[in-house]
C-alpha cells in the first residue's frame, strides 16, 4: 500500500489549490512554505484580470481554508533539504527555520510589531516601505502570527540589548530560544508549486531603474495601487508623492530579449498585466489621467482578455508599438521623457509622470537548487522541464510540477495546473485514500428555536474597497440601534483568518444566534462565514449577507452619500431577512461513484484515464464514430512531438481499460438529478447514472467565409492549417515544387463577430511555416499576421522562423490583405507597414490560419446541466481565476476547446484537473444536498394539484388520502415555483418564504 | 426624502441567483457605474417571485419594481423563468386594471456574463421610474407620510 499523504512545496495560489484538492479527496497534505505565511504572489496583487476582482479578496478565502484545514499540515519558514524513496514511498527532510513567537500563543495583537525599534525594507512590499523586525507579512496572512526576522532583530544580534517585545506581548509569546526544527515526513508523492520570480531590471540601464525614482517595475506598481500597500491605495509617485496623471508602460522588459536579459521566451502576463493597471489606476486618480502602452505584439490570448483590450482603446489607452529606446530625466522635477521610434519611423520624445517597467517572469534561484537537489531536468531557460502530453509531470516519477516554475503562466492556468498535479499525485496513492487523514468534527449545534434573535452584524471595509466611497462605520453604528441587533463591529477584512476566528468567539460570548455579514458577494464568500457559524456551534443557515460591495460601493463609486444610505438599507434589509430565518437540516444525497465523460476528443479522453486510473467506472461518450476528436487533425506540436502516434496510443488504452464503457454514436438526450447522483439518458436508448460529469466536447475550426474567405474553397492552393497538418500527415507532398508560401492570420478571429483571440494559430502557423522550410529551405515564406502570440516558451518558435528567413509582415483591420487569382495563380496585396508601402506576392500555397469557434452542442448541453455559457458561445466557468474547470452547478467539470481555444498540453492539464475536482465528490461517500426545500402546510392546501404541474423535477406529489400536496425532499431543488404558484399560499420555501422576503422588502422602506 | 426637489425613487429589484444576481456583481466587478436606486433582493429563481411579492412591495413603498431572471431556456431550474414569463404577462393586466402605470414593474433577462446590460437596464428602469414620479396607487396612508429616506 503507498502512503497516503503528499509534500506540496510552494504555498503560492497554485500550492494552497493543490493542497486543497488532495486534502478533500482524501490526502494529509504537508505544505511546505518559505515564508512566514501563504498566499505568493497572488496576494500582492491589487486587482486580477479580466473581472477586475480584488485579489486578496478572491484568494482569501482559500487561504483560510487551508489554514484551517484538518488534512494539511502548514509548515511555514520551511525547505525541503532532501528527498528520498520512489512513487508510492518518499521520505522527505524538511527543515523549518524559528520563528521565534509561539504560534500556538500569538494572538496578532500587533504590540510587538508597534514597540520594536528596529525598521528594515519591507520585502512584502518589495521595500517600498518599512515595516519592523518583529512583523506580518499582510493582513490577511494565513497563519496569522508575527514572525521575528533574525537577521535584523536587535536581541538575536545582541541579546540582552532590546526584548521591547518581550515586554510588551501580553500572551507571553516571544521567544528568543526557538530553534530550527527538522520534519520527517513519509510521502506518496509530491507536487511542486514553486512559483516565479520577477525579473529584477536594474541591470538595464536604458529604463532609468533604480537611477530615476519614478521608474518603478509592475509589481511595486500593484503594491501602489493596493489598498493594503504603502500608500494605502492612494496612487503617489515616489519621488514627491505626486498623483500622476501621465503614465507609460514599457513591455517586454526581461522578456523577450535575446541581447540583454538573456530571456527569449515571452512572460505571458504582462500585456494584460499593464493593460489592467491602466484601468485600475484610472479608477484610481482623482483627476485626469492618461496612459500609454509602449509594446511590441499585444498579446491578449486568453480568456476575455481581447474584450478587455478592446475596451481599453475605447477607453482612451493609448497604445504605441514601439520599443522604448530610453527613459531619461524629463524637464519638470521628478518627469521622465521617453525616447523611442514611432511607427513611421521618427524619433519622438514625450513627458510622464511615471514609467512603470513591465517585467518579466523568471524561474527562482531556488527552483533550480532544488531541481539540482531533486535531480530534476530543467529546459533551455531552466524552467521544470514538462512535456507537452505531460504537462505536469517532471522528469522524475512520482513528482510533479504545476504553475509558473514551468513555464511563465497566468492564475487560472497556474490553478488548472494545480488541480491536475493534485489528480496525478493522488492517482498512484488511491489505494491509500483517508487512510492518513482524520475527519473534522463540529461542536454540537445549539437548539436556538426557542430563543428571542440576538443578532450580530459585522460590516466590511474591504481594505479601501467597500470604505473609499461607504462611511462603514456609520453603518456599524445604525446597525446597533436596529431591533434584535446586540453586537455590531467592523473589520478591515472580514475574511481574514484573525477576523475569522473572532467572530467565532464573538458569537459564543454575545449568545449570538443569527449573524449578518456586510460585505461583498455570497457568490463567493457566504461559504466560509457559513462554516465559521458551524464552527461557533451555530447552524449555518441562520445567516444572511449585505452585499455593499459588488452591488453597492463598486458601482456608486462617485455618489459616497447615496451609496452609505444604501449600504443601510441592504444592511438593514438582510438584518431583516435573518430574523425570520431557522435552523435547517444538513441534507446529503449518497454518492454514486462513477463519472461521465461527455466528448471523445483528447480532452475526453484525459479525463475518463484520470478517473479509471483512481479505479472510478466512467462512461465515456462521442457523437460521431470515431474517437480523437481535433487531435485526428493535428500534425505536431509545438514542440515537434507527433500527435498521431499519441494519440494512437490513447485511443488504446481508453479501449483496453476495464473501468472505461465507451459509446460511439451517442449524445445526451435528458438529464436528472445532481451532483452525487445525476440520472442521464442517452440518444441509443440507454441511461446512466452517474456521480459527476465532465464535458469535454471541444470546439471547430470556423470555414472562412465573406470578407475572410480568401479563395478558400476555389483556388486548390488555399488551404486552412489543419489541412496543410493533414497533408503533413500524409507524407503524400514534399512541398518541392512550392516555391512560395504565405499564411494570413487571425482568420474570422478577433473581429466584431468573432472578438476573441484564437490562441494557438500564431504558434500553429509559425510551427507549419517552420516544418515547410525544413521541407524545403528554398521555399520563400510570408506571414501575414496582425499581432504574433507565440506566448510562454513558445517565443522560440518566433524566434527560429526568423532566424529560418521566414518573413512576417503584419496587417490591420482597417488593411485587410487582398487575395485575387489570375489564370488560377494567386495574387495577394498587403501593405507592409516596416516600408510604408504596397507589396504584392504570387505564392504557389496560401495558408489560413482560421478561428477557433464553439460547438452549436455545447449550447444545447449547457442546457441539460444547468451550466452557463458566455456570451460568445463558449462554456462559462464557476470563476475566471480562481475556478477554472467548475461550473456554478456542483458536480459538472469542463475542459479543453468548449471553454476557450487552448493547444494540447492546455487542454490535458485542464481535463486532468476537471478530473481532479471531479474526484473530491467520487471520494466522498455522501455529499451535501439542497437544504432549502419547500414545504406544504396540510391545513392550507387545497390539494388542487398546480405545484405538481409546476415542478420541475417530478418532487410533488399528492397524498390520495388526506388530499394534499407532499414533497420529496431528496428530489427538491429549492427553486421556489411552487411557492409561487401557489393559489392558497400553502407552500413554503424554508428560509426563503414568504415571511423572510417581505420582511427584507418592507425593512427597505423603513 | 419628502422634499419634491430632490425626491428620489427607490426600487425592489427581485434577481435570481445564478443569472441576474451574478450579473449584478458583474456589474461591481466591472466597475459598471448605475444609479443607486435599486435595492436587491436576492431570490433562488424568477419563478419563485409571486405577483402577491410584488404588489407588497408597491404597498410597503416602493415607487418602482424590477424583476430579472436567467434569459428563456437558460433557467437553472429547467423551467421556472417561463412560469415566471407567463405569471408576470397576465399579472401586467391586473396591474393595469389597478391603476399602476406601466413602467413601474419592470421584467428583464440578465445572464451572468451581462455585466454591462445589468447597469442598463438599472440605469434605465430608473429613469423610467423617475418620470413617473412616486408610486401612491398602493402605499398604505401612514407610510407616505414617514420619512422614506
Amino acid at each position: 500500500m503507498p502512503k497516503g499523504s503528499v509534500l506540496v512545496v510552494g504555498g503560492g495560489i497554485a500550492g494552497v489549490q493543490s493542497a486543497l484538492d488532495l486534502a478533500n479527496s482524501g490526502f494529509l497534505v504537508h505544505l511546505v512554505e518559505k515564508t512566514t505565511a501563504i498566499g505568493g504572489k497572488m496576494s500582492q496583487l491589487d486587482k486580477t484580470f479580466p473581472t477586475n476582482d480584488c485579489s486578496a479578496c478572491i484568494l482569501s478565502p482559500k487561504l483560510v481554508e487551508c489554514g484551517r484545514h484538518f488534512n494539511i499540515n502548514l509548515l511555514t519558514l520551511s525547505d525541503l533539504v532532501s528527498l528520498k524513496g520512489e512513487p508510492g514511498s518518499f521520505t522527505a527532510v524538511v527543515r523549518q527555520r524559528p520563528r521565534y513567537i509561539d504560534p500556538d500563543k500569538c494572538i496578532a495583537c500587533g504590540l510587538c510589531a508597534e514597540k520594536c525599534p528596529k525598521k528594515v525594507d519591507d520585502e512584502y512590499n518589495l521595500g517600498i516601505s518599512k515595516r519592523k523586525a518583529a512583523f506580518l507579512s499582510f493582513p490577511q496572512a494565513v497563519p496569522l502570527k508575527y514572525a521575528i526576522d533574525p537577521d535584523h532583530c536587535i536581541w538575536l544580534k545582541k541579546p540582552g540589548k532590546c526584548g521591547a517585545c518581550v515586554k510588551v506581548c501580553p500572551a507571553d509569546a516571544i521567544n528568543f530560544d526557538d530553534t530550527e526544527k527538522e520534519h520527517i515526513l513519509e510521502v506518496g508523492s509530491v507536487v511542486l508549486a514553486l512559483g516565479f520570480s520577477p525579473y529584477d531590471p536594474s541591470s538595464l540601464d536604458f529604463t532609468g531603474y533604480g537611477r530615476l525614482p519614478n521608474v518603478v517595475t509592475a509589481m511595486e506598481f500593484e503594491r501602489y495601487l493596493s489598498p493594503s500597500g504603502p500608500c494605502m491605495g492612494h496612487m503617489e509617485r515616489p519621488s514627491d508623492g505626486k498623483e500622476p496623471s501621465r503614465v507609460a508602460w514599457l513591455q517586454c522588459v526581461g522578456s523577450r530579449d535575446i541581447n540583454r536579459s538573456c530571456h527569449p521566451y515571452c512572460s505571458s502576463v504582462c500585456c494584460m498585466f499593464a493593460i489592467k493597471q491602466t484601468v485600475i489606476a484610472k479608477e484610481h486618480a482623482h483627476g485626469d489621467f492618461s496612459s500609454s502602452i509602449f509594446f511590441m505584439d499585444m498579446r491578449t490570448h486568453g480568456k476575455g482578455f481581447e474584450d478587455y483590450y478592446n475596451r481599453a482603446r475605447k477607453e482612451g489607452v493609448n497604445f504605441h508599438r514601439a520599443r522604448v529606446h530610453s527613459v531619461l530625466q524629463g524637464k519638470e522635477e521628478g518627469d521622465l521623457r521617453l525616447r523611442y521610434v514611432n511607427e513611421q519611423g521618427e524619433i519622438c520624445f514625450e513627458e510622464f509622470d511615471m514609467v512603470v517597467l513591465s517585467t518579466g517572469l523568471e524561474v527562482n534561484k531556488q527552483t533550480v537548487e532544488l531541481a539540482k537537489m531533486l535531480e530534476l531536468e530543467l529546459d533551455d531557460d531552466n524552467f521544470v522541464k514538462t512535456d507537452v502530453f505531460h504537462p505536469v509531470s517532471t522528469s522524475r516519477p512520482g513528482i510533479f510540477v504545476c504553475g509558473a516554475a514551468a513555464e511563465p503562466k497566468d492564475i487560472p492556468q497556474s490553478v488548472m495546473e494545480a488541480s491536475a498535479a493534485a489528480m496525478e499525485a493522488g492517482r498512484i496513492l488511491a489505494p491509500a485514500r483517508w487512510q492518513e487523514t482524520t475527519v473534522k468534527d463540529y461542536p454540537l449545534e445549539r437548539d436556538v428555536h426557542a430563543e428571542a434573535p440576538r443578532i450580530g452584524v459585522f460590516v466590511c471595509h474591504c481594505g479601501t474597497n467597500i470604505s473609499s466611497v461607504v462611511d462603514v462605520d456609520s453603518v456599524m453604528e445604525y446597525a446597533k440601534t436596529l431591533p434584535d441587533v446586540v453586537f455590531a463591529q467592523t473589520n478591515l477584512f472580514t475574511c481574514s483568518q484573525d477576523t475569522i476566528n473572532q467572530m467565532v468567539n464573538i458569537i459564543k460570548e454575545q449568545g449570538l444566534n443569527r449573524v449578518v455579514v456586510a460585505s461583498c458577494s455570497p457568490r463567493t464568500h457566504e461559504p466560509l462565514f457559513q462554516e465559521t457559524l458551524r464552527d461557533a456551534g451555530l447552524n449555518k443557515f441562520l445567516f444572511e449577507m449585505a452585499n455593499i460591495r459588488d452591488q453597492d460601493s463598486w458601482v456608486h463609486r462617485d455618489e459616497p452619500e447615496a451609496a452609505t444610505i444604501k449600504a443601510k438599507d441592504l444592511m438593514r434589509m438582510a438584518v431583516a431577512r435573518v430574523r425570520g430565518e431557522n435552523a435547517l437540516p444538513y441534507n446529503t444525497v449518497k454518492v454514486v461513484k462513477s463519472a461521465l465523460v461527455i466528448g471523445g476528443g483528447i480532452g475526453g479522453m484525459t479525463a475518463a484515464l484520470s478517473f479509471a486510473g483512481q479505479d472510478f467506472p466512467v462512461t465515456l461518450i462521442e457523437q460521431t464514430d470515431r474517437l480523437g476528436g481535433n487531435a485526428n487533425k493535428l500534425y505536431r506540436t509545438w514542440q515537434a512531438d507527433e500527435v498521431q502516434p499519441y494519440l494512437a496510443e490513447t485511443i488504446k488504452k481508453i479501449n483496453a481499460h476495464p473501468q472505461i464503457d465507451v459509446r460511439m454514436n451517442c449524445q445526451v438526450s435528458d438529464v436528472g438529478g445532481s451532483v452525487g447522483h445525476f440520472t442521464t439518458q442517452f440518444s441509443d436508448g440507454h441511461s446512466l447514472i452517474h456521480g459527476v460529469a465532465v464535458m469535454a466536447v471541444g470546439g471547430e475550426a470556423y470555414k472562412p467565409e465573406g470578407e475572410w474567405n480568401y479563395l478558400y474553397g476555389k483556388n486548390p492552393n488555399v488551404h486552412t492549417l489543419l489541412e496543410v497538418d493533414q497533408m503533413l500527415i500524409d507524407g503524400q507532398t514534399d512541398f518541392k515544387q512550392t516555391g512560395q508560401a504565405v499564411f494570413i492570420h487571425c482568420v474570422g478571429s478577433r473581429i466584431p463577430e468573432r472578438p476573441w483571440c484564437s490562441r494557438v494559430c500564431c504558434t500553429h502557423a509559425i510551427d507549419s511555416a517552420v516544418k515547410l522550410k525544413d521541407l524545403n529551405p528554398e521555399m520563400d515564406i510570408f506571414m501575414l499576421y496582425r499581432d504574433i502570440r507565440t506566448y510562454g516558451r513558445r517565443e522560440r518558435i518566433y524566434q527560429e522562423a526568423r532566424a529560418k528567413g521566414i518573413i512576417f509582415v503584419r496587417y490591420d483591420l482597417d488593411h485587410l490583405p487582398s487575395v485575387n487569382e489570375a489564370n488560377g495563380k494567386i495574387i495577394i496585396q498587403t501593405h507592409d507597414p516596416i516600408v510604408d508601402s504596397d507589396i504584392t506576392l504570387h505564392p504557389d500555397l496560401l495558408v489560413l490560419a482560421t478561428a477557433i469557434q464553439p460547438r452549436q452542442e455545447s449550447g444545447n448541453l449547457s442546457k441539460f446541466f444547468k451550466c452557463a455559457i458566455d456570451a460568445h458561445g463558449f462554456l462559462l466557468e464557476a470563476h475566471m481565476k480562481l475556478r477554472p474547470v467548475d461550473f456554478a452547478t456542483d458536480g459538472v467539470y469542463l475542459a479543453g476547446l468548449c471553454h476557450y481555444p487552448k493547444p494540447m498540453e492546455e487542454t490535458i492539464a485542464q481535463a486532468k484537473a476537471a478530473a481532479a475536482r471531479a474526484t473530491i465528490v467520487l471520494s466522498q461517500d455522501e455529499v451535501p444536498a439542497e437544504s432549502i426545500t419547500a414545504q406544504v402546510f396540510d391545513a392550507k392546501c387545497t390539494g388542487c394539484g398546480v405545484c405538481v404541474t409546476i415542478c420541475a423535477y417530478s418532487a410533488i406529489s399528492m397524498d390520495e388520502d388526506k388530499n394534499v400536496a407532499m414533497v420529496n425532499t431528496d428530489l427538491c431543488k429549492g427553486c421556489g415555483a411552487c411557492v409561487a404558484g401557489c393559489r392558497s399560499d400553502a407552500m413554503t420555501l424554508m428560509n426563503v418564504g414568504n415571511e423572510q422576503l417581505m420582511a427584507a422588502v418592507e425593512a427597505a422602506f423603513i | 426624502m419628502t422634499n419634491q426637489t430632490s425626491w428620489e425613487p427607490k426600487i425592489i429589484a427581485f434577481l435570481c441567483t445564478w443569472c441576474s444576481y451574478a450579473g449584478a456583481d458583474l456589474a461591481g466587478v466591472s466597475r459598471f457605474q448605475y444609479p443607486p436606486n435599486i435595492r436587491i433582493v436576492k431570490v433562488p429563481c424568477s419563478g419563485r417571485v409571486s405577483a402577491n411579492m410584488i404588489l407588497s412591495a408597491l404597498k410597503s413603498g416602493a415607487d418602482g419594481v424590477l424583476i430579472s431572471g436567467c434569459h428563456p431556456g437558460d433557467c437553472h431550474y429547467i423551467s421556472g423563468n417561463y412560469f415566471a414569463r407567463r405569471r408576470f404577462g397576465l399579472f401586467s393586466n391586473l396591474l393595469d386594471f389597478v391603476g399602476i402605470e406601466p413602467g413601474r414593474v419592470n421584467f428583464s433577462w440578465i445572464s451572468a456574463s451581462e455585466g454591462e446590460q445589468f447597469a442598463e437596464v438599472v440605469k434605465t428602469v430608473t429613469e423610467r421610474v423617475k418620470k413617473l414620479g412616486p408610486a401612491t396607487r398602493l402605499v398604505k396612508k401612514q407610510s407616505v407620510q414617514v420619512d422614506r429616506l
